[in-house]
C-alpha cells in the first residue's frame, strides 16, 4: 500500500479522499501542495482562527510557551468533563455530597471529577503563565492595549469560575473556603454590613444595609453558605460565567488577529 | 538535622523572609542604571544562563527533597490541593528562568547592535498548516496524558460533609485567593478583599497605559524595559505568589505563622500586643486619655494619610520622579503614583505591625473604617 508513483496502485487513504463524501466534507482535499495547505487552514472553520502564514518566531514554543492556546484547550476539557459531570450532579444540600460520593463509587472509570478539578487548577496556571508570557515579550504595548485589558477580565473570570465551582462538592473544604471569600464581600464599602459607610445608607432609624440586604446576601442568596448560595453557585458556574467567559474570548481571540496577529519584532 | 529545620523555621518568618526579600529582589530584577550595573558587578545576571539555570533548578530540588524527610512539610505540602502549588512554584522558576535568559540574550545582541532573536527568525514566514498546527497538536496531546496522569494518580479531595457549626481551623480560601487572605494580615477585609482585588485589576489593565516606553514590543528584552519589568516582577512574584506560599504552606490554625518543618499546634500562642496609632500617639506619647471626639481621636492618622496621599505625589514628582514626572505628564503620573502608593502600603503595613506593633492608622471601629 502507499505507493504514490503508481496511480494504479493508490493507497487507502488516497481512495478516499477521493470518494465523494470526503470531497463534501473537506473541500481542499488531503494538503499536499501549498495552494492545498493555504487552502485547508481557510476552508476550515475551527482552523480559521488562525493567520494561513506566520513569521517563524511565532509559532516558537521558545516564544509563545503554547499557554494561551492551552488555556482554551483546558477550558474545552473543563466544558466536556463539566456536561458529563452534570448528569451525575444534583445541586442541592440534601443530594450533592451523596452524588459526589457516587461519583467516585458508582461510576465506572469515574476520573471525571478528578480531570475536572485538576484541569480547573491547571488553567488558573496556565493563564497567569499566559499573562506572564505577553508582559514579558512587551505584548500589551499598542496596538494591543485593548486586548491586554480583555486578557485581564478573563484571568478574573476564570478564578470566578474556579471559586464557583469549589462550593459544588459541598464538603467541609468547599463551604468554609466560600465562607471566608463571601465574608470578604460583607466588608463592601457602603453595601455591606461590616463594611465601612454602611450606616450611612440610613432613614432616620431604618438602616438600609443589614445582612440580609448587602453585597454578600446578594452573592450567597442568604446570611450563610446554604441551599440558596449552593444554586446560585451551580447556575452561575455552569451558565453565567462561561457564557460570559465565552464572550470574552471570542473578542479576545478576534482582537489577536485584528489586532496584527502574534506580536513580535517590528 | 534538628537544628537546621530549626534555623529555616526561623528564618521563614515572614518579619525576615520579606525583609531579606525585599533587600535581595532589586538587585536580582534591577529597575535603574545603577542597580543594573551592581547586579552586573555582583555577576547576578548569571542566574539566567544554562549554567545559572541548573543551580536554580537543583537547589529546588534539593530543598524539596531535604522537605519531603520532615512528616510535618510532607504533609502540608501533600495535600491534593496544594499539589498544584507544588508544580506551580517549580513552574513559576522555570518561565522566570526561560524569559530572562531569552531576555539578557536579546540584551546582548542589541548592545553590540544586533537584533534580538526573534527578528532573525521573523524573517522567514511559515504556513500554519501543517508547521503551527502540529505543534499544537502535540500540546494538546502533552496536556491531555499531564491531566489523565494526574487524574490517576491523585484523587480529588472530599472532607466530611459540610457542616456549617463546625469551622475547621484555618479555614482557607481557594489557593489562588490566597494572597488576599494573606493581607488580611495587616488590613480589614474591606481593604484586602476589596479594594485591593478592585485596584490590582483596574492597575493591570492600566499598565500599556502607563509604560510608555515603545521599545520592547514583540520580544523577550531586560535592558530595555528594565523599571517596567521590575515593577511587573515585584508585583508578580512578591506581592502575589509568595504570598500565596506563604498563606498555603505557613498558615496554620488561627493564621498563626508556622514554619515549613514545624507541626500545625492548635495552641500556640501569638502574644497579641498590637496597638492602633492613636493609642500611641495619645497614651503612649502624650500620656494621656483617648479624645471622645472621633476625628479628634484619629487626626495622626488622618495628617499621615493626607501626606502620604496628598504630598507624597507632589515631593516624588519633585525629586525621585521628576524624569518619570516628565515622560508620563500629569494623569498619567497621578494614576501611577496612586496606584503604586496603594500597592507599597502592603509592605509599609507590614514594617509598622513587626516593629512598631502597629493594627490601624485610623481605627473608627464605630464605622468599620480601619485603616
Amino acid at each position: 500500500m502507499g505507493d504514490h508513483s503508481n496511480g494504479n496502485n493508490k493507497g487507502i487513504l488516497n481512495k478516499i479522499s477521493e470518494t465523494q463524501v470526503w470531497k463534501a466534507i473537506f473541500r481542499t482535499g488531503i494538503p499536499r501542495n501549498r495552494r492545498q495547505r493555504m487552502m485547508v487552514m481557510l476552508n476550515n472553520v475551527f482552523l480559521h482562527l488562525h493567520p494561513v502564514r506566520l513569521p517563524k518566531h511565532a509559532v516558537k514554543v521558545k516564544y509563545t510557551w503554547c499557554m494561551g492556546g492551552l488555556s482554551f484547550f483546558v477550558f474545552l476539557v473543563l466544558t466536556v468533563t463539566g456536561i458529563l459531570l452534570m448528569f451525575y450532579y444534583r445541586p442541592t444540600v440534601e443530594y450533592a455530597y451523596g452524588d459526589i460520593i457516587d461519583l467516585k463509587e458508582q461510576v465506572p472509570l469515574g476520573i471525571m471529577r478528578e480531570i475536572h478539578r485538576w484541569s480547573a487548577h491547571l488553567m488558573v496556571i496556565t493563564v497567569w503563565l499566559h499573562m506572564f508570557r505577553v508582559f514579558m515579550t512587551g505584548s500589551y504595548k499598542p496596538p494591543r492595549e485593548f486586548n491586554w485589558a480583555i486578557g485581564v477580565v478573563l484571568l478574573v473570570l476564570t478564578m470566578l469560575m474556579s471559586f464557583t465551582g469549589y462550593l459544588l462538592p459541598w464538603d467541609q473544604l468547599a463551604i468554609w473556603a466560600i465562607t471566608v471569600g463571601s465574608n470578604m464581600a460583607g466588608a463592601t464599602p457602603m453595601v455591606g454590613t461590616s463594611g465601612p459607610g454602611s450606616s450611612l445608607l440610613a432613614l432616620g432609624d431604618v438602616n438600609f444595609i443589614t445582612s440580609s440586604s448587602d453585597a454578600r446576601f446578594a452573592m450567597i442568596g442568604g446570611r450563610f453558605i446554604g441551599e440558596a448560595a449552593l444554586l446560585r453557585f451551580y447556575v452561575l458556574h455552569c451558565i453565567g460565567l462561561p457564557f460570559i467567559i465565552m464572550i470574552f474570548m471570542i473578542v479576545h481571540f478576534w482582537r489577536v488577529r485584528k489586532d496584527g496577529g502574534i506580536s513580535g519584532p517590528t | 538535622m534538628e537544628t537546621i529545620k530549626h534555623f529555616i523555621n526561623t528564618v521563614c518568618r515572614p518579619q525576615i523572609i520579606f525583609p531579606v526579600i525585599l533587600a535581595v529582589f532589586f538587585f536580582i530584577f534591577p529597575p535603574t542604571e545603577r542597580l543594573l550595573a551592581a547586579n552586573k558587578k555582583l555577576g547576578l545576571y548569571k542566574l539566567w544562563t544554562q549554567k545559572g539555570g541548573i543551580a536554580l533548578f537543583c537547589g529546588l530540588i534539593l530543598a524539596f527533597v531535604f522537605g519531603l524527610t520532615d512528616p510535618n512539610f510532607t504533609k502540608i505540602v501533600t495535600k491534593p490541593d496544594n499539589v498544584p502549588i507544588v508544580g506551580l512554584i517549580f513552574l513559576i522558576v522555570f518561565f522566570v528562568w526561560f524569559s530572562m535568559k531569552q531576555a539578557w540574550e536579546n540584551d546582548a545582541r542589541i548592545a553590540q547592535g544586533g537584533k534580538p532573536k526573534e527578528a532573525d527568525d521573523a524573517k522567514e514566514k511559515i504556513l500554519v498548516w501543517p508547521d503551527l498546527v502540529y505543534i499544537e497538536f502535540i500540546a494538546l496531546i502533552l496536556c491531555t496524558v499531564l491531566l489523565i496522569l494526574w487524574s490517576i494518580l491523585l484523587k480529588a479531595p472530599l472532607e466530611e460533609p459540610a457542616n456549617p457549626t463546625v469551622s475547621p481551623n484555618p479555614s482557607k480560601a481557594p489557593w489562588y485567593f490566597l494572597g488576599l487572605q494573606e493581607m488580611l494580615v495587616y488590613f480589614d477585609p474591606w481593604i484586602a478583599g476589596v479594594l485591593f482585588p478592585t485596584v490590582i485589576i483596574i492597575g493591570m489593565m492600566a499598565i500599556p497605559y502607563l509604560d510608555t516606553n515603545k521599545k520592547g514590543g514583540g520580544y523577550y528584552s531586560f535592558a530595555q524595559r528594565k523599571t517596567a519589568v521590575s515593577i511587573f516582577m515585584f508585583y508578580w512574584l512578591v506581592l502575589w505568589l509568595f504570598l500565596i506560599t506563604v498563606g498555603t504552606f505557613l498558615r496554620g490554625p488561627n493564621w498563626n505563622f508556622f514554619g515549613p518543618f514545624e507541626p500545625w499546634d492548635i495552641h500556640k500562642l501569638e502574644a497579641l500586643t498590637n496597638i492602633n496609632l492613636s493609642d500611641l500617639v495619645y497614651m503612649t506619647w502624650l500620656k494621656q486619655r483617648l479624645p471622645q471626639n472621633i476625628f479628634l481621636r484619629e487626626i495622626g492618622g488622618f495628617l499621615v494619610l493626607l501626606f502620604y496621599f496628598g504630598a507624597l505625589p507632589l515631593v516624588l514628582a519633585k525629586t525621585w520622579f521628576k524624569e518619570l514626572y516628565a515622560r508620563l505628564g500629569p494623569v498619567r503620573y497621578s494614576i501611577f503614583i496612586v496606584l503604586l502608593l496603594l500597592s507599597v502600603s502592603l509592605p509599609i503595613k507590614m514594617f509598622l505591625r513587626w516593629v512598631f506593633n502597629i493594627k490601624y492608622i485610623i481605627a473608627i471601629p464605630e464605622f468599620f473604617f480601619n485603616i
